[in-house]
């Protein structure tokens, strides 16, 4: 038996029945990371020594028939985490000395749930970037082929998860940085509703956008890993206090009756063909289980992406303020003042995109400028949500691809950061507008002699993480594609 | 370009971002790039539209009661800084 290549569920269901032990499950994922991790990039901390005492205290929790519901399965977290006692860096040169004091509450949880922390995966720099080429660790390389991105900006943890180097890895998504990963490297990745998923001890980028959610290979198991995530937590204000549903047992919810909006802005120019077949094929199959299909309309949606650029440039220059070289963090050497001790340790801590973007935010806050940029992008987000919820009338889902293409190169959108930007097109309203959003894989296309994966993308309305669930369980039971795994790194 | 070089350094400095002399003309080609870009949202028509303020149009901002719920954990925090003395962060010399 491989056990890498197990999901979730039957690494839990194999523990809790004593087929294996979740001490032999570490090593031997710690054996793969050693191996198969530093050519991928793919983690910034492995915690070897953590882990085994995690896997050992679920162990003997095992053995007493004790446990959470996850108890000896290895997880990873994205480095943008805080974990107590453990170096939580953000993939930043500006972070690259800190050791969290506490732990972010979905740490908190998937360690009551039993977990067993493997380490922490890199990621674009302050989770700015849609291919994982920012951060100050270098490049992610996709394990579908190494010459390419595995998207971003949790690259780290969709390179892990592909690889079987763990079952499942936290994210986060401000505008696609869960599902657009998932998306390029055949993984299952759910963004939550804003507020679902605590961010207390996530290090913030746009607070009004950011969202905690998992990379997993299968729906059930994101299922699983959002039940042991999600909930009230009174130390973040903008945590929802609302009942967490039992995803598990909703995804069974038949096909039958679904109403799949397709909305023609999420099908234009700039989509590859050969991803838009694959999603189309994705949209009759679902039509011969019985949903139905529906034409929707979302005609400002095209105003998300330089909606975006305002909106999380402004919140990012703003919470990027802390950074100041005082408390934590870079410092630079023999600072002459203050000013100089701000100014230099903050241009050497923080790479050029992520400086790009203080300066962009730091524009369209000031004086003057303020209306013109900030509120009329809060104005153009308004319509956008108000696109989302009118279809949510009338449809359950609203269905379109995650990324526009298959993965990219590496280094091939570095030279423009609006080619780059627009990567996220498809994702980034459902951030705009606080909704769940799914990516699933959906097939394949054929590229430069390589197989590569294509994802597709369902949005639903508010706290419509289940429906999105089971959809997608139900699309998995009826086909292959999230089985595939990459070529070197299968049973 | 929509932005000058002595835009950028004033935005820089407003930001506390020391930008290298060579690395300026980078960045005033992709600050104005970006701001073009984000200029299409000029033309949206949003007269009437009421700026959305928070992604949940129902939620409140909560209060708790006015107690004392940390502990003192001031000398973990401080191992993260690079320079402290009798608990107090040290910055260069502010007043004369």
């Amino acid at each position: 038996m491989s056990l890498h290549t197990l999901t979730v569920a039957e690494l839990a269901a194999g523990l809790k029945a004593r087929r294996f032990s979740s001490l032999d499950l570490t090593l031997h994922f710690l054996g793969r990371i050693e191996r198969l991790a530093p050519e991928l990039n793919a983690f910034v901390t492995i915690t070897a020594d953590r882990a085994l005492a995690d896997a050992r205290a679920a162990d003997e929790k095992l053995a007493k028939g004790q446990g959470g519901p996850l108890a000896g399965v290895p997880i990873a977290h994205k480095d943008i985490f805080c974990t107590d006692g453990i170096l939580t860096t953000c993939s930043s040169k500006m972070l690259s000395n800190f050791v969290a004091p506490y732990d972010a509450t979905v740490v908190e949880r998937w360690r009551a749930a039993g977990t067993v922390l493997l380490g922490k995966t890199n990621m674009d720099e302050f989770a700015m970037g849609s291919s994982n080429e920012t951060s100050f660790y270098g490049p992610v390389k996709n394990p579908w082929d190494h010459k390419r991105v595995p998207g971003g900006s949790s690259g780290g943890s969709a390179a892990a998860v592909a690889a079987c180097l763990a079952p499942a890895a936290s994210g986060t998504d401000t505008g696609g940085s869960i599902r657009q990963p998932a998306s390029l490297t055949n993984l299952t990745g759910i963004k939550p509703t804003y507020g679902r998923v605590s961010r207390y001890g996530m290090i913030a980028f746009a607070s009004s956008l950011d969202q905690a959610g998992v990379l997993t290979r299968s729906a059930e198991d994101a299922a699983l890993l959002l039940q042991a995530m999600a909930g009230y937590d009174p130390r973040d204000s903008t945590c929802v206090d609302a009942p967490v549903p039992d995803y598990a047992a909703e995804l069974g919810t038949p096909l039958k009756g679904l109403r799949v909006g397709i909305a023609r802005e999420f099908f234009g120019k700039g989509l590859d063909p050969a991803v838009e077949k694959c999603v189309r094929e994705a949209i009759d199959l679902l039509k011969r289980e019985g949903a139905i299909i529906k034409d929707v309309s979302l005609p400002s949606l095209p105003l998300s992406v330089p909606t975006y650029y305002v909106v999380a440039p402004a919140e990012c220059s703003s919470n990027l303020s802390r950074f100041d070289g005082v408390r934590f963090g870079h410092r630079c050497e023999s600072p002459r003042d203050l000013a100089d001790l701000y100014k230099r340790s903050r241009g050497e801590g923080f790479g050029a995109e992520v400086k790009r973007r203080i300066m962009t935010g730091t524009y369209v806050l000031s004086a003057g400028y303020y209306d013109a940029y900030y509120l009329k992008a809060q104005k153009c987000r308004a319509l956008i949500a108000a696109d989302f919820a009118r279809a949510f009338g009338e449809v359950d889902v609203v269905l379109s691809p995650t990324a526009p293409t298959a993965a990219f190169g590496i280094g091939a959108k570095t030279g423009d950061p609006i080619t780059m930007y627009l990567n996220d097109i498809y994702t980034i309203g459902a951030n705009l507008a606080g909704l769940p959003a799914i990516s699933i894989p959906c097939g394949f296309v054929r590229e430069g002699g390589s197989e590569l994966p294509v994802g597709l993308q369902m949005v639903g309305p508010h706290f419509g993480e289940s429906r999105l669930l089971s959809v997608s369980h139900q699309y998995q039971l009826l086909t292959e594609w999230h089985k595939r795994i990459p070529e070197g790194y299968g049973p | 370009m929509s932005l000058t070089r002595s835009q950028v350094e004033g935005i820089a400095h407003l930001a506390r971002l020391e930008i290298a002399e060579a690395q300026m003309p980078v960045y005033v080609d992709s600050l104005s790039k970006i701001i073009d870009f984000v200029e299409q949202l000029a033309a949206a028509d949003t007269d009437g539209v009421e700026p959305m303020a928070h992604p949940l149009a129902d939620q409140v901002q909560r209060l708790r009661p006015d107690e004392v719920t940390e502990t003192d954990r001031r000398e973990k925090f401080q191992q993260n800084a690079s320079s402290v003395a009798a608990g107090l962060y040290l910055v260069p010399k502010v007043i004369e």
